[in-house]
């Protein structure tokens, strides 16, 4: 009794540990995205970007941090001020909870430890992450609609049909891999990408699905709100959309949880479609195995990078070619993606 | 344990659904809504019904609940705005709901008697189990329902579209 309390706890004072790892692990990048972002937006542009705060600006995201925390925090007279504050927390614990499913890295079993690197091997991993996705919705909704703001409640609007137009495909792409792997879970999903077709090309799913995965991309920009399809904050036309009337930490919550999103979604991708932990070569011992996360991060960095070189480059959408492009081109893509992957893995066997 | 954990679910269910139907603003309703799903989804977690508890999530808090929200806040409503009605209507519903809540509490009472089968497997309401139950003993009321669901997607389109053709 007194053994399996001790091993319940052990496993309990781990799991605690890893989501204090991963919530500061999270913070930290999403912090340092806006640095990176920066200095992309730069280079793209032929500028130096920041490089005041410490050498080669590289304390710009603490200096942003002091400024977010020090400014006068506004509350407008006629919003409803209980979900006015109640909207960027929302967004922001929405953003956060979709790591837990993310497996890290491979189970570590061996000098008496069991080292599981995912706070939680649900077997519908993947639908929790479209749950939390769809869910995220609610945070830009009600502090748009609380602001009482036009321009706010235009914003939240434009989010919302968007997230919503958008989930529909990322869901449909999502089933043709469900169909290949035959798994929900994410750990299985990463476990079936491992090793290699004629032992070079990694059995990743980016090259059995590569139409599921583009669509997969472009709802993950749509969803986050990134440009080309960041309409629901266009200055042009919105002045700052759902956060115009928000400002100091809670205007920061807003900005921050977009670049949680964005971590998140880059680590689901590299999962998902680019063979997560797994690399050629994880196989030749123990101690490679413990590479898998440095890999997966490479991996995650990367597709954060591609999402700067994507904002930096392409021009923001119309909102009526946002909705052609969701509805009548990527709806129909992905079934015709899910059509084509029943077919082959009915002709060719598992 | 799990008993503790029902208990505080239930109780959280029944407190948010009151307060949807109390709470004067509209929008604090729909969020009280999804509160009361959230604990409904966390009893099919309690019965090992994972994928209902993320579909039920996704469904109603994500897409359903959405839509109200938006329909509400486009037209903004609040005490102001709304027409009062008068006290024949609320008579009425009283009376109405009144009359339900007889016929849901005389269906309940012979649940005593109701044997429920206690599940010696833990891992029935995993998704492997419901798809196997789905495509097996229900596909008759799984492909109707399917069906059901393409004429609805269609009719949806016919009346979406502004100058139809006949």
């Amino acid at each position: 009794m007194t053994a399996l309390l001790l091993l319940i706890s052990a496993v309990v004072i781990q799991k605690m540990a890893l989501i204090l790892i991963l919530f500061v692990v999270t913070l930290g990048i999403a912090a340092y995205s806006t640095y990176g972002e920066r200095k992309v937006a730069a280079f793209m542009q032929d500028r130096l970007g920041p490089d005041r705060a410490g050498p080669f600006g590289i304390l710009q995201p603490i200096a942003d941090g002091i400024k977010m925390f020090t400014k006068e925090d506004f509350i407008p007279r006629e919003s409803n001020r209980m979900l006015f504050i109640l909207g960027p927390g929302i967004f922001i614990f929405v953003a956060l909870m979709t790591s837990a499913v993310i497996p890290w890295g491979t189970v570590f079993t061996g000098f008496g430890l069991h080292v599981d690197l995912q706070v939680t091997d649900v077997n519908i991993g993947i639908l929790y992450v479209m749950g939390f996705v769809s869910l995220g919705v609610y945070g830009i909704m009600i502090g748009g609609w609380a602001s009482n703001n036009k321009y706010s409640l235009f914003g939240a609007i434009r989010a919302s049909s968007q997230m919503i137009s958008y989930e529909l495909a990322m869901g449909l792409s999502i089933i043709a891999i469900v169909m290949l792997s035959g798994t929900l879970s994410l750990r299985g999903i990463a476990e079936g990408q491992a090793g290699a077709w004629w032992g070079i090309i990694p059995q990743w799913n980016i090259f059995v699905q590569p139409l599921g995965f583009l669509i997969f991309f472009v709802c993950a920009l749509a969803e986050t709100n990134r440009a080309p399809f960041d309409l629901p904050e266009c200055e042009t036309e919105l002045v700052g959309g759902y956060h115009t009337e928000y400002s100091a930490m809670k205007l920061g919550f807003f900005l921050f949880a977009e670049y949680i999103n964005m971590f998140v979604s880059s680590a689901v991708i590299s999962t998902v479609y680019f063979g997560g932990y797994n690399f050629p070569g994880i196989d030749a011992g123990w101690l490679w195995g413990l590479m898998g996360p440095v890999v997966l991060f490479a991996k995650t960095f990367f597709f954060i990078f591609v999402f700067m070189w994507i904002r930096w480059t392409l021009p923001r959408f119309r909102y009526d070619q946002l909705m052609h492009l969701g509805w009548k081109v990527l709806i129909p893509l992905a079934i015709l993606n899910m059509v084509l992957t029943g077919g082959g893995s009915l002709l060719f066997g598992q | 344990m799990a008993q503790y954990i029902f208990l505080t679910l239930a109780l959280l269910t029944v407190i948010t659904a009151l307060l949807m139907v109390f709470s004067k603003n509209p929008v604090h309703s729909v969020l009280y809504l999804i509160l009361t799903f959230f604990a409904i989804a966390g009893q099919y977690v309690l019965l090992n019904a994972q994928f209902l508890a993320v579909v039920h999530i996704i469904v109603y808090a994500g897409a359903i609940m959405v839509l109200f929200l938006f329909v509400l806040m486009l037209l903004n409503l609040n005490e102001d705005s709304e027409p009062q009605k008068s006290s024949r209507w609320k008579i009425g519903a009283g009376i109405t709901s009144g009359l339900l809540l007889v016929t849901l509490v005389g269906a309940l009472k012979g649940s005593i008697q109701l044997q429920v089968p206690e599940s010696s497997n833990p891992s029935v309401g995993l998704v492997e189990n419901l798809g196997k139950v789905l495509f097996t003993d229900f596909v008759v009321p799984f492909e109707i329902a399917g069906i059901l669901f393409l004429a609805a997607m269609v009719g949806a389109v016919m009346v979406g579209k502004r100058d139809l053709k006949v």
